[in-house]
């Protein structure tokens, strides 16, 4: 498969209180056209602002180095009026809450249509019936009376699925899920998982889908990216980043999780709490939570390498290396 | 507002979009109710306030000479109602209202119906003016200070606005009549009209729209001319005010995910600010523009008076010294009704604005 979206070395600053600190660090991934990518990590580890880093839409006074090339151009190296131009068109976002994500006093029509009207220049009528079809791809019912509703009209789940229309009207190659289901119920959040895997098969659309939750990218991601404190802890495909996870950041996490199976004894918590921005530790970013530290891990930093075939690691005593 | 709890998987889109028209009507008619008791209250209070005024209407017009004579004082009273029991003064003045009829002046001894169809629409063209002015204006830096926020436009802008609320709008006035009329001559200062000219006929009691019906193209420009500076002056508070408000509300939306999803759809900023960010902080800005249009039109008496402008600001300070009753409070009423009609428009503004409003 082609390559989409190749990031390399990205880091992103933030304007703070106290001076400009990394929210990401240094990190690189690719995503292929067609296939969902996950990135997974906890809130503050850069999962957004790698996101709105590509979009170029990073509050104030942040700044980014690093290359992140879309079909053949380096978006953080693109004005903004060249970038505004990619965005919405060729890279489209799914945002967390579709409850605020949409806006509360637009009809539906104006949200789905406004973009494709600027984008592809085609008119008020087009633009209509092209909305029609989409709503009916999400398995909106009844998409010319949904049209002229507003959002309020709608549950949380239908919101998910007019937003995720929104992001397919100008046929995007790409997709940013930033925490799709995170906000709906468990059972609404099947269907909108099920949409994004099958909209991705019809469309070749590739998706980014970022999210906390281990369990939603078992359900779509082709190949997973785990972050930790901005940087890079795994990278690899879906069975083998959760079956035989080599990263003891990775084997936490999926420790943490709930089995169906076991009862809360079997729930193991990660010790302590992620690093704050710019108090990133230095060395390995895990190493104050790491069973596994060993001196080294305090003062280098230690880069993906490749552990097995299509699957990097940054943990360079690789403890977990024949465990599985 | 109803609208967090999602409902999990249901096709929401039926129950409440079913009839806008008639949702539409029904809150219109929520209104226009409220309105119409209010009023009612606006008169109460109107009535009974005048009763506690001290001073007796009897003494305040007959003069020195009468007031000793009790049968001169009698015959007032008897020709006022005031020799009634006040309940019924109250129903009387109730149902003479209701047909339009507030009495005669005590002072101008003309109906004070007539009176008021000649100073309150001048005071209301002068206020409308200006907060026409005050919104465009006022809307406008609003916007610019809160896009630029924290670099040199927004400082710039804060001190315009600081300077505009904190400056006396007599003083104001002062300046700008001495600068502007006086010294340099750009602007008419005072009255409503050139003195050569006569008022367009009467039909909606505002010059410059009773020029233009009439074709009287001269009278029109006068009109509008002579609106310019006491509604300059006026607009400087509401400016400032307004501008304060439409920053705040503009950089409250602007923190919003909906902002964020407009850019991230690649819409041009242009369009993200009007229609996604302005919209919402609409809500706010009308509300303040509400109360900033009835501070408009009670705080015009000083204005009035240095610009020589006749309105209801003059005609309420004349009736409150003579102590003309049915003056005082027909312009109680008239202003209080406009009061009522604003936010009645204010109310509407909402449901138009934001349909959350009207489908709840």
């Amino acid at each position: 498969m082609a390559t989409l979206l190749e990031v390399e070395d990205l880091t992103v600053w933030l304007a703070t209180r106290n001076g400009p600190r990394k929210a990401v660090d240094g990190l690189s991934f690719r995503v292929d056209s067609g296939e969902v990518f996950g990135i997974a990590g906890e809130s503050g580890s850069g999962k957004t602002m790698t996101a709105m880093a590509l979009l170029g839409l990073l509050p104030h006074a942040a700044k980014t180095s690093g290359r992140a090339v879309f079909e053949g151009r380096d978006l953080l190296a693109m004005k903004p009026r060249a970038l505004r131009d990619v965005r919405g068109r060729s890279i489209a976002m799914v945002s967390q809450d579709p409850s605020t994500s949409l806006h509360p006093m637009l009809s539906i029509e104006t949200q789905v249509t406004e973009h494709m009207r600027h984008h592809l220049g085609i008119g008020k009528s087009e633009a209509r019936g092209r909305a029609v079809e989409l709503l009916s791809t999400v398995r909106i019912p009844d998409p010319e009376r949904a049209l002229k509703a507003h959002p309020a009209q709608f549950s949380g789940g239908m919101r998910q699925r007019i937003a995720i229309a929104v992001a397919l009207a100008c046929e995007p190659r790409l997709l940013l899920a930033d925490e799709p289901t995170t906000a709906l119920d468990v059972t609404v959040q099947a269907g909108i998982l099920r949409l994004l895997d099958r909209l991705r098969r019809e469309r070749d659309l590739a998706v980014v889908v970022i999210t906390h939750d281990l369990g939603v990218m078992s359900a779509v991601a082709d190949r997973i990216c785990v972050m930790y404190g901005g940087r890079t802890a795994e990278v690899g495909p879906r069975e083998t980043v959760l079956t035989r996870p080599r990263h003891p950041y990775t084997r936490g996490l999926l420790d943490a999780l709930p089995h169906p199976e076991g009862g809360a004894a079997t729930l193991r918590p990660i010790t302590g709490s992620p690093p704050s921005l710019g108090a990133v530790p230095d060395g390995c970013p895990f190493h104050p939570r790491c069973a596994f530290a060993v001196d080294s891990c305090r003062e280098r930093r230690p880069e993906p390498v490749l552990v097995e075939t299509g699957h990097l690691s940054a943990c360079p005593p690789d403890p977990l290396g024949g465990a599985a | 507002m109803s609208s967090a709890k999602p409902k999990s998987g249901a096709p929401g889109t039926g129950r409440r979009a079913a009839r806008p028209g008639g949702v539409l009507l029904r809150f219109l008619a929520r209104r226009l109710a409220a309105a119409l008791l209010l009023s009612v209250g606006i008169t109460l209070v109107a009535f009974t306030l005048t009763q506690l005024v001290p001073g007796d209407p009897a003494a305040a017009n007959l003069g020195q000479s009468a007031i000793g004579d009790p049968a001169a004082v009698a015959a007032f009273r008897a020709k006022y109602g005031l020799d009634q029991p006040l309940p019924v003064q109250y129903l009387t003045y109730i149902g003479n209202v209701a047909q339009g009829n507030l009495g005669v002046s005590q002072q101008s001894h003309r109906p004070v119906a007539e009176d008021l169809a000649e100073f309150v629409p001048a005071t209301i063209e002068l206020a409308l003016f200006a907060i026409v002015l005050s919104l465009v204006v006022g809307v406008a830096l609003g916007v610019i200070a809160a896009v630029n926020r924290d670099r040199w436009p927004d400082q710039v802008l804060r001190v315009v606005s600081l300077g505009g609320v904190s400056m006396p709008t007599f003083w104001v006035a002062l300046v700008a009549f001495y600068l502007l009329s006086f010294k340099f001559d750009l602007l008419p200062g005072t009255g409503r009209l050139d003195p050569v000219l006569s008022p367009p006929p009467y039909t909606t009691g505002f010059y410059s729209v009773d020029a233009a019906l009439a074709g009287q193209w001269d009278v029109m420009w006068s009109a509008l001319g002579h609106l310019v500076l006491p509604s300059l002056v006026l607009a400087v508070y509401t400016v400032g005010m307004l501008m304060r408000f439409s920053r705040a509300s503009v950089l409250e939306i602007l923190g919003n995910d909906y902002v964020r999803a407009a850019r991230a759809k690649g819409l041009p900023e242009r369009v993200v600010i009007v229609r996604h960010v302005l919209r919402p902080a609409m809500v706010a800005i009308i509300t303040v523009a509400g109360v900033a249009f009835g501070s408009l039109l009670s705080g015009a008496v000083l204005v009035e008076k240095i610009f020589s402008w006749p309105g209801v600001g003059q005609y309420a300070y004349r009736s409150a010294v003579n102590l003309d009753l049915p003056g005082i409070m027909g312009v109680s009423i008239v202003v209080a009704g406009v009061y009522i009609l604003i936010n009645l428009l204010v109310d509407l503004l909402y449901g138009v604005i934001d349909p959350r409003i009207r489908l709840t």
